[in-house]
């Protein structure tokens, strides 16, 4: 069972590396809108601890939305899915492989880099450590669930589009319980309780996201 | 055995086009008769709110549309299960049928809810945690019927599609608990709706309005049931009678 | 064994064909044939088990593919007309990543053998997308090379192949019948095999 995991995260590991410019472009998009915010609304220190943890984890939806339509679209098109749907596996584990690699290379580096942007937004040290430690835990979820809409869209016309319409009102939860924990951490609430929920969804999501996905993808492969 | 052979035999789509057919009559005068009723409870009869004065009788359609909406998309979700479950061509038909009904009534209950808040809350939307969610739902309706409109083939988008309401139903009790969550700790803006003593003519008539509602899904839904069936099954020797009967019909 | 009883196959509104069966035994071989839309690929997708039939059943070593999932894919290799390599990766990572997929055991000496027969000796090491497609497809069919499982399915396995490459699928093929293999194949060339019982199926 975890031989199939694993076997499927270090091919896709290896394919993401020779396509470096993927991460990085996700990644400088995440800086990049995470930045545009202080220009659109003014400087005050005020004002920006209080948007911080708002802006960076929307943010961090949209910069996963880039990467999500690729999930499954490279090995649709090679033929490569049809090969992952014939393995003598359930499917289920095999996208919990490609989940968990794609956590690796768009989840993973948001929540490094988050903390230097929080610095951005004038957040204490605390609002920086839940801030990282929040997106590390949420945006497993977002892979998992975003793995759902990539396999019902695939292959469809405008499928980039329509999958932000399907995942981005399924993400809702991740953002408040995310967002909030640094909201909570920095009005002197303590964050414990939205990690704590957000540590559950994605739990959750990570486990039965893969399941759902696989039928999607039995669909679309029909 | 028996009772499983005739839900077979009416979950075919040449035998549930001419029944849906006979049936929209009866529920589209029931709604007629429900909603006649229950405006005139709700207008006429129910009591002029002390505090809000006539303008709360908009909850005679919010209340009523809030509760379709939710229901409709359950509906859909036990179609889809339906669907998925037995491969029956009928259910993601009644799936797809119902979504712009649903749709009509999300949008109707935002649509009523601005015009309630204006001169309640004074502003045409408040992020209460009531009206959010039912913007979230609005969401979804609009997310499955895009994604049914995507996929050329009907097979695959009846079940791409009953595998996203599967998912929505899922994720709808987690949204609603977060959004409700969110809005109290961010002290939540909401008037409370008419807790404190709601008449009981008040009541019946939203239930009454309700029933409408209902009726007039079910109306609808098979009506446009009908149509996807037609344009479905155009090659199957039934729709070709079909038609061939309506023309007739219609030249004489 | 691997047996087709009563098929139908339904794609969009069109039904394709229906009341389809054919019995295949070890040793044989079963050529697809028909004109384009005449539903081979349908056909194909049903026997991997990735579309399910309209109607009818198929079955392997006696019991429903369905019925068995896991336990039927281990004993099916499926060549589709896409090659199913990645770009990035070069031909041995490909040849190893595929059989690591699929649960095989495959070592870096028997990949090499295989990428050598198909005559890419020298180019294991460059990356996918610097080959041709005539090369493309090469990698694709090296898989069979070490292929041990009994029930190959190939959809057009001959196609943008030159003359001495499609005699050398024609050997690995029937190497394969010989052992005991089956087999069955869609192909618009039709290609002698030299050993094995070779049957048609026309569809229309």
């Amino acid at each position: 069972m975890f031989r199939i995991i694993t076997a499927v995260i270090g091919r896709d590991l290896k394919l993401a590396m020779r396509r470096q410019a993927d991460i990085v472009s996700a990644l400088f998009f995440f800086i990049i809108v995470v930045s545009l915010f202080p220009l659109g609304i003014g400087p005050e220190p005020d004002l920006l601890r209080k948007l911080a943890p708002g802006v960076l984890w929307v943010a961090a939806l949209l910069a996963t939305m880039l990467s999500l339509p690729r999930l499954f679209a490279d090995d649709h098109r090679d033929g490569t899915l049809e090969q992952l749907a014939l393995a003598p596996h359930p499917l289920g584990l095999v996208v919990t492989g490609k989940v968990i690699a794609h956590w690796l290379v768009s989840g993973l580096p948001l929540a490094l880099i988050a903390p230097v942007l929080g610095i951005q937004f004038d957040l204490s040290a605390d609002a920086l450590i839940v801030l990282t430690g929040a997106i590390l835990l949420g945006t497993p979820a977002l892979s998992g669930i975003g793995a759902i809409g990539a396999a019902l869209t695939l292959g469809l016309r405008g499928g980039g589009v329509l999958l932000s319409l399907l995942v981005l009102p399924l993400y809702i939860p991740v953002l408040i319980f995310g967002a909030g924990a640094v909201d909570a951490t920095v009005t002197g609430l303590g964050g414990e309780g939205h990690l704590s929920l957000l540590a559950a969804i994605t739990f959750a999501s990570v486990g039965f996201a893969p399941w759902a996905t696989a039928a999607a993808l039995k669909i679309a492969l029909e | 055995m028996k009772d499983r052979f005739n839900l077979y035999r009416f979950a075919s789509p040449a035998t549930f086009y001419p029944l849906a057919g006979a049936m929209i009559p009866y529920f589209a005068a029931i709604s007629v008769v429900f909603g006649l009723a229950g405006l005139y409870l709700g207008m006429l009869v129910a009591p002029t709110d002390f505090q809000q004065g006539e303008g709360y009788r908009i909850i005679f359609i919010h209340v009523p549309a809030s509760w379709m909406s939710m229901f409709i998309y359950l509906v859909m979700a036990f179609w889809a299960a339906i669907g998925l479950a037995f491969n029956t061509r009928l259910s993601g038909m009644m799936a797809q049928a119902l979504a712009p009904t649903g749709a009509l009534m999300a949008f109707l209950s935002l649509w009523t809810g601005a015009l309630w808040g204006k001169p309640m809350w004074g502003a045409w939307w408040v992020w209460d945690a009531r009206l959010t969610s039912e913007l979230i739902l609005l969401f979804l309706y609009i997310g499955y019927m895009a994604l049914t409109a995507a996929i050329d083939d009907a097979r695959r988008a009846d079940k791409a599609g009953g595998l996203l309401l599967l998912v929505g139903v899922v994720n709808i009790p987690i949204i609603y608990f977060s959004v409700k969550w969110w809005n109290t700790l961010h002290q939540g803006s909401s008037v409370n709706l008419n807790k404190s003593s709601m008449a009981e003519t008040m009541l019946w008539g939203m239930l009454l309005m309700a029933m409408c509602f209902w009726m007039y899904s079910i109306a609808v839904a098979f009506m446009r049931v009908r149509t996807i069936m037609l344009e479905r099954e155009r090659h199957t020797d039934w729709v070709k009678a079909e038609l061939a009967d309506k023309t007739a019909g219609d030249e004489k | 064994m691997l047996e087709a009883d009563n098929l139908e196959c339904v794609r969009g509104e069109r039904r394709l064909f229906a009341g389809l069966n054919f019995k295949l035994e070890a040793g044989e071989l079963l050529y697809l044939q028909g004109r384009n839309g005449s539903g081979k690929t349908s056909l194909l997708r049903m026997l991997i088990g990735l579309l399910p039939p309209e109607a009818g059943e198929i079955r392997w070593q006696g019991t429903s593919i369905k019925a068995q999932g896991d336990d039927f894919r281990a004993d099916l290799c499926y060549l589709g007309h896409l090659n199913a390599i990645k770009e990035e990766l070069t031909p041995l990572e490909n040849l190893l990543a595929a059989a690591r997929l699929a649960d095989e055991d495959l070592s870096e000496d028997d990949a090499l053998d295989a990428l050598e027969q198909v005559g890419l000796a020298g180019r294991e090491d460059l990356a996918c997308k610097y080959l041709s497609q005539g090369q493309k497809r090469r990698v694709a069919l090296a898989r069979l090379v070490k292929e041990k499982r009994p029930l190959w399915i190939l959809d057009e396995p001959f196609v943008a192949l030159d003359t001495a490459a499609v005699d050398w699928l024609a050997g690995i093929i029937s190497g394969h019948l010989q052992r005991g293999g089956l087999a069955v194949m869609t192909t618009h060339q039709l290609v002698n095999i030299p050993a094995g019982t070779v049957r048609e199926l026309r569809l229309s």
